[in-house]
């Protein structure tokens, strides 16, 4: 690259010894509270490192969940399980090191035959994202790539990935939903004016955010994954600053439980209405007279009805956590 | 521009057996499941790797821009995060059972535990 230009190659190189020196210490560190933060930081970093690589959907998604989401969950489930540190010594074990010395140094023997990092001519470049890249522009009618590939040309995928999310929100249901007698959860945070005042503030915008990432992704980076976990996360803020009892009062459980399915069903729905049509299944091109005014409509609604599932699982999943009683 | 060459993979293949290596050698469960997110971050970050393009930008269409990364591995491991989660909350329910039947979250504690049922 040209001077002027930031160069992408030194940061890369200097984020992953970053993430190496956090795993690093995720492995020394006895505490688990220290560790579970950690984790958190280790997501936020490899969030500017995929988008030092370009891949600014991914990093949306991995800043809102593993910095937000999945922090929050683990630190609830170590206060549930009384976890402060761990009891034994933290000694190298040989057995394993040896175990992950040997498989690793056989991963990088294979990285000999690959092609070097960012070259233009790697097999994976030539054939099908070539092919996205030249005709999704006349074929689809919207700039976003990502969304483009992900909702209509990768369509089956994206409900099948929906589908797991929803399923794995079934087995935590059947996990934790079971009530039980124990010690309600603390408002503890409730009387610190700082937060709540700003957390206040805080909170529409996050959710206004989430509303434009959702309907602006065919034009920037966004979507309904990434608008799900945005919304979510505001709703995890609101619970953690005001409590589970005032935040129960506005997202009830039956209407939750009701998004949780209502998301797949829309998606799913889209296919079923094109095959009434005439088309395959989520063949958006039958959606509408033109067929690039098709992939509109069709994107846009299964977009929505993933971004409905994944925010209604999180908060669930979230809630179920929180509700959950220590003994 | 510096040239990365193939360090990219390897530091990624490092953080990769990092993350094996906590999930073998704890016992604590919450502590497996760190382990776990970091394998998975690993893996994720992989396959980014493997799209980026040098002279190339965000894969958002745009006039006189010539050059894009991949999307394809960017659209498969946005959702792979999103299920990421997920799993890893179906998990750390079961710990929190797992806690609720044995009172504890060490791995050889409830083996033992086990163990001392059976005879």
């Amino acid at each position: 690259m040209n001077g002027g230009v930031i160069d992408t190659g030194l940061i890369d190189m200097i984020l992953l010894a970053f993430l190496v020196a956090i795993t690093w210490a995720i492995v020394r560190l006895r505490d688990l509270f220290g560790a579970v933060m950690l984790t958190g930081i280790f997501s936020l970093i490899s969030a500017c490192l995929f988008m030092v690589m370009d891949a600014v959907d991914v990093a949306f998604t991995e800043a809102a969940v593993g910095a937000g989401i999945s922090t929050v969950l683990m630190l609830r489930t170590l206060a549930l399980t009384k976890g402060r540190s761990e009891p034994h010594h933290n000694r190298l074990e040989l057995g394993p090191l040896l175990l992950v010395v040997v498989i690793g140094a056989i991963l990088i023997y294979g990285t000999f035959d690959m092609p070097r990092y960012g070259d233009p001519q790697a097999p994976v470049h030539t054939e099908m994202a070539a092919r996205f890249i030249e005709q999704s522009g006349e074929e689809i009618g919207i700039p976003n790539i990502v969304t483009s590939v992900l909702g209509s040309y990768r369509g089956y995928d994206t409900f099948g990935e929906t589908t797991v999310v929803f399923t794995a929100a079934i087995g935590v249901f059947l996990l934790l939903g079971v009530p039980r007698r124990g010690r309600r959860a603390g408002d503890a945070l409730r009387n610190d004016i700082v937060l709540r005042i700003s957390a206040k503030a805080l909170i529409p915008l996050i959710m206004v955010f989430a509303l434009y990432v959702q309907f602006h992704g065919d034009y920037g980076p966004g979507g309904g994954f990434q608008a799900g976990v945005i919304w979510a996360a505001a709703i995890v803020l609101y619970t953690l600053v005001f409590g589970l009892a005032r935040a129960e009062k506005i997202f009830r459980r039956r209407p939750l439980e009701l998004l949780v399915a209502g998301g797949v069903l829309l998606y799913g729905a889209v296919g079923v209405v094109t095959m009434a049509l005439g088309g395959n299944f989520l063949d958006y091109d039958y959606l509408a007279s033109d067929p690039v005014a098709g992939q509109h409509y069709g994107i846009l609604l299964i977009e929505l009805g993933v971004g409905i599932t994944v925010a209604a699982v999180m908060v669930a999943l979230f809630f179920l956590f929180v509700r959950r009683r220590q003994v | 521009m510096v040239d990365v060459g193939l360090y990219n993979y390897w530091a990624v293949i490092v953080l990769m057996m990092t993350g094996l290596y906590v999930v073998i050698a704890r016992s604590n469960l919450v502590k497996k499941l760190i382990g776990l997110n970091v394998f998975q971050v690993a893996v994720i970050m992989f396959y980014i790797s493997i799209g980026k393009v040098d002279t190339g930008t965000a894969p958002i269409l745009e006039e006189g821009i010539e050059a894009y990364s991949n999307p394809v591995p960017h659209v498969l491991m946005l959702t792979a995060i999103v299920v990421g989660v997920a799993t890893i909350a179906l998990a750390l329910a079961l710990v929190v059972r797992l806690y609720g039947a044995y009172g504890t979250i060490e791995e050889d504690e409830i083996a033992e535990m086990d163990a001392a049922e059976e005879l």
